[in-house]
């Protein structure tokens, strides 16, 4: 099962790759990661997506919370949550295809964020499975450029990771 | 306040730290330190002949004594040399304080001379590791790399300092922290007292109970207790290769190790238990065999300071997150109350007829009830040499050993009466391992019997340090057991290569040990007379003063047994010799 976990990690230098490392030296993966720093400027939150069974999963939050510079996590996918992430595609857009990215561009609620004579770049957020959708609506074809901010996530409600 | 430069305020640490050794080599990145030692520095320094050394010098203290064993190293080939060691500490959870240098900050990431990024190659091997960017972080760092190295579950931690810090002319106000809290580091201080709860019912319910306890019993002083919980309920004792003497050798509960060649009464015992507590053991492959096969019929309560050793291999029904001290004393006085309460727990006759089958797995191949090997072969047999050793010195000597049948031979046979005497890689199993583990040892109880038990092949590994041993007049005894061979290798060649002896074999290379010795300053006996094992080992162990090399010519044909078959098979399913299987 997919699961998000996100993190928080001293801000020291060296902690990511002890979370990374952890990963490699293991045998886990990582579908996407992504760090920045927080409110705090001692601590960076950092969310993970990952997929492996419960006795997995179990395991990679044991072995993070063992590393020293992880000070808290949570699983996110555990519980209600949000989770956004960030896409930039860069697509080929000349005659009638420029209409056609615009409307589906305006369906997933995207933005077109720089325009050239034949491509255009488009900004969407959202969930994962909606970034997938898409590029699938838009077509392997027309895709110049991708790049993905990798998934963050927080719980709804109440709920807050902190110290 | 005090100003001190960063070099100083190293040396000035260690001692605040009560530090009894430092083992370490110089070199260009750790002069400024090494000229402060010499300054301004009581702790004592042991020059090693190789990094590798010093880790595992520092190591061999460490599990004799329960505290942090100390290394200083230079950058880069300094730092790498180091690294088998503090692997070998690592797989073990030893506490380890390793300072390396690193080449100026100002040249980090430039490929400067001698430099390597130490905390990128140690950090898969480290419980943690620092980089020192400022001197005035200097007393903080070590006094956190010490508290790390020694709490929770222990381990090794790396202490990189780049030369620039530690430079004689810049000064700064020291001050030694007492003690330090870390917001993300809280190791587990008791258990949870209702999983305590459910693990004594479980305990006392039991009709086939077998206590399996590993490392963490000796790495957290918890054998005493241990003893207790088992003498008041009369349950049987096995311990892995890292948990012997945690409970007495001589003890009629105990059963001797367990797993891959660990005892037919305690591999069978786990097998058919219907409860198993295993305390600070990790159900290591080694132990468990096939883990689908493993134990069918066990619930199993699971003791462990790290969360992550509680359902790696082996799921728990009880898991209990806590140092074993304190929850087997909580355990213990559960128990007595309960059975204040009631008399008839736990169930008296069913425990009778479990000692009965016990008793007679020990009566049919228990390696103590009688000898297993051949005591009528002309050839002095390895297992005959710990033997003696055993009786010679009633089972209370510090034993290192290296890797290999002589390291399995000396966990089957010899007797341990005592915690942390017993002093072995049984993680990493790092040929190399055994002399200058013997030296830490030695240094920390001058006074007591230290016998390292190699094998020709792993002293070669580090016996460079029989010049240490000169240096510092460090008297350890070292029996080498000759076989000739790269004996364990050879023995798997033998059992599933058709005894092909593929790069087993030194085809007449070897040197003369005992003149190898003697070249040293030593003492050498060669044995290879079974009649006179056991004089030459006396007036060896005399010999209080003398570092004596014993070269012990045995056969070089013996296997090691118990063994488990592999692959596929369970903890019952053993070859018992070389034609015997269960
Ligand atoms: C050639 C060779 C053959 C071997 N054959 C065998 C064999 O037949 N049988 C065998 O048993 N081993 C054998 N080994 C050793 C094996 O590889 C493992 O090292 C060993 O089994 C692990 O022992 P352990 O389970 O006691 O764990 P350790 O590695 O000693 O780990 C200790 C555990 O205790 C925990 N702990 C530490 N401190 C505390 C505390 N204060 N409170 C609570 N928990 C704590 C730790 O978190 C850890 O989980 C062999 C090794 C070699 C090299
Ligand atoms: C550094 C290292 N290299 C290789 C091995 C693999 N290995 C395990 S036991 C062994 C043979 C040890 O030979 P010896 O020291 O003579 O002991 P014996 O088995 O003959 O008693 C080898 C090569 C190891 N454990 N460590
Ligand atoms: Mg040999």
């Amino acid at each position: 099962m997919r699961r998000i976990i996100s993190v928080l990690l001293e801000n020291e230098p060296g902690a990511l790759s002890r979370v990374v490392g952890l990963f490699s030296q293991r045998g886990y993966n990582i579908e996407t990661l992504n760090v920045a720093p927080t409110e705090d400027d001692t601590l960076s939150r950092l969310t993970l997506t990952t997929v492996g069974d419960d006795h997995k999963i179990e395991q990679i939050t044991k072995h993070l919370n063992r590393l020293v510079d992880v000070v808290k996590l949570v699983d996110l996918s555990e519980g209600a949550h949000i989770e956004r992430e960030l896409m930039l595609v860069k697509v080929r857009a000349t005659g009638a295809q420029r209409a056609e990215i615009k409307r589906c561009t305006d369906i997933f609620r995207g933005q077109i964020v720089d325009v050239g004579p034949t491509v255009y770049t488009i900004q969407i957020t959202g969930a994962s499975d909606k970034l997938d959708s898409f590029l699938e609506a838009v077509g392997d074809a027309a895709i110049l450029e991708v790049v993905r901010s990798g998934v963050s996530g927080i719980a709804r409600g109440e709920k807050v990771l902190s110290l | 306040m005090e100003l001190l430069s960063g070099g100083d305020m190293i040396a000035r640490a260690l001692e605040d730290e009560g530090v009894e050794f430092i083992f370490g080599y110089p070199g260009g990145a750790v002069l400024h330190i090494y000229d402060s030692l010499f300054q301004n520095c009581k702790v004592p320094h042991i020059l090693v002949r190789h990094e590798q050394a010093a880790t595992h010098a520092a190591d061999g203290y460490a599990r004799a004594t329960g505290k942090p064993g100390v290394v200083l190293v230079t950058s880069g080939p300094g730092a790498t040399n180091a690294v088998t060691g503090i692997a070998t500490a690592y797989m073990d959870s030893i506490p380890m304080v390793v300072l390396s240098g690193q080449v100026a900050t100002h040249l980090i990431g430039e490929d400067a001379f001698q430099e390597t990024d130490m905390v990128g190659i140690s950090r898969p091997i480290v419980k943690h590791s620092f980089m020192v960017k400022k001197a005035e972080d200097i007393p903080e760092t070590i006094k956190k790399a010490f508290y790390l190295a020694s709490t929770g579950r222990p381990g090794p931690v790396v202490v990189d300092l780049p030369k620039d810090i530690t430079n004689p002319v810049d000064k700064f106000e020291y001050r030694y922290p007492k003690s330090v809290k870390m917001r993300s580091y809280t190791p587990a201080t008791r258990g949870h007292s209702g999983q305590i709860k459910k693990a004594v019912q479980l305990l006392l319910e039991a009709k086939r109970p077998v206590i399996y306890t590993g490392g963490g019993v000796v790495q957290g002083n918890a054998s005493g207790v241990l003893t207790e919980l088992a003498h008041e309920l009369n349950y049987p004792v096995t311990n892995t290769l890292m948990g012997l003497g945690a409970f007495p050798g001589d003890d009629r509960q105990f059963l001797g190790m367990l797993g891959m060649h660990g005892f037919y009464e305690a591999n069978n015992a786990m097998h058919h238990s219907d409860v198993i507590l295993a305390v600070g053991a990790r159900f290591d492959d080694r132990v468990t065999n096939t883990p689908s096969k493993f134990c069918p019929g066990a619930k199993i309560i699971h003791i462990d300071i790290d969360p992550a050793s509680i359902s790696k291999t082996i799921q728990a029904d009880v898991p209990i997150v806590g140092p074993v001290d304190s929850v087997l004393a909580e355990m213990l006085s559960l128990v007595r109350d309960a059975r204040k309460a009631d008399k008839s727990l736990p169930d008296a006759k069913a425990l009778d007829i479990w000692w009965k089958q016990i008793d007679e797995w020990r009566d049919t191949h228990g390696l103590w009830t009688k000898p297993r090997y051949d005591t009528s072969s002309d050839l002095i047999k390895p297992q005959e040499v710990i033997d003696t050793l055993s009786r010679l010195t009633n089972g209370e000597a510090f034993v290192t050993s290296d890797v290999g049948q002589h390291q399995m031979y000396a966990a089957q046979y010899y007797r341990f009466k005592h915690p942390r005497r017993w002093i072995n890689s049984g993680g990493l199993g790092t040929m190399g391992f055994g002399l200058p583990s013997a030296m830490g040892v030695k240094l920390a109880y001058p006074d007591s019997d230290v016998v390292c038990v190699t094998g020709e092949g792993s002293i070669q590994m580090n016996i460079q340090e029989l010049s240490t041993c000169t240096q510092y007049n460090i008297p350890v005894k070292i029996l080498n057991l000759y076989n000739g061979y790269l004996g364990m290798v050879k023995q798997w060649q033998d059992m599933q290569y058709e005894g092909r002896y593929a790069e087993s074999t030194y085809e007449n290379s070897l040197p003369d040990f005992c003149k190898l010795a003697e070249a040293y300053g030593h003492v050498g006996v060669r044995v290879d007379k079974k009649a006179d094992l056991e004089g030459a080992l006396k007036e060896v162990l005399a010999m209080k003063d003398r570092l004596v090399f014993m070269d012990i010519h045995v056969d070089p044909h013996e296997h090691v047994y118990p063994m488990l078959v592999a692959p596929n098979g369970s903890m019952r399913d053993m070859w018992l010799s070389k034609t015997e299987r269960t």
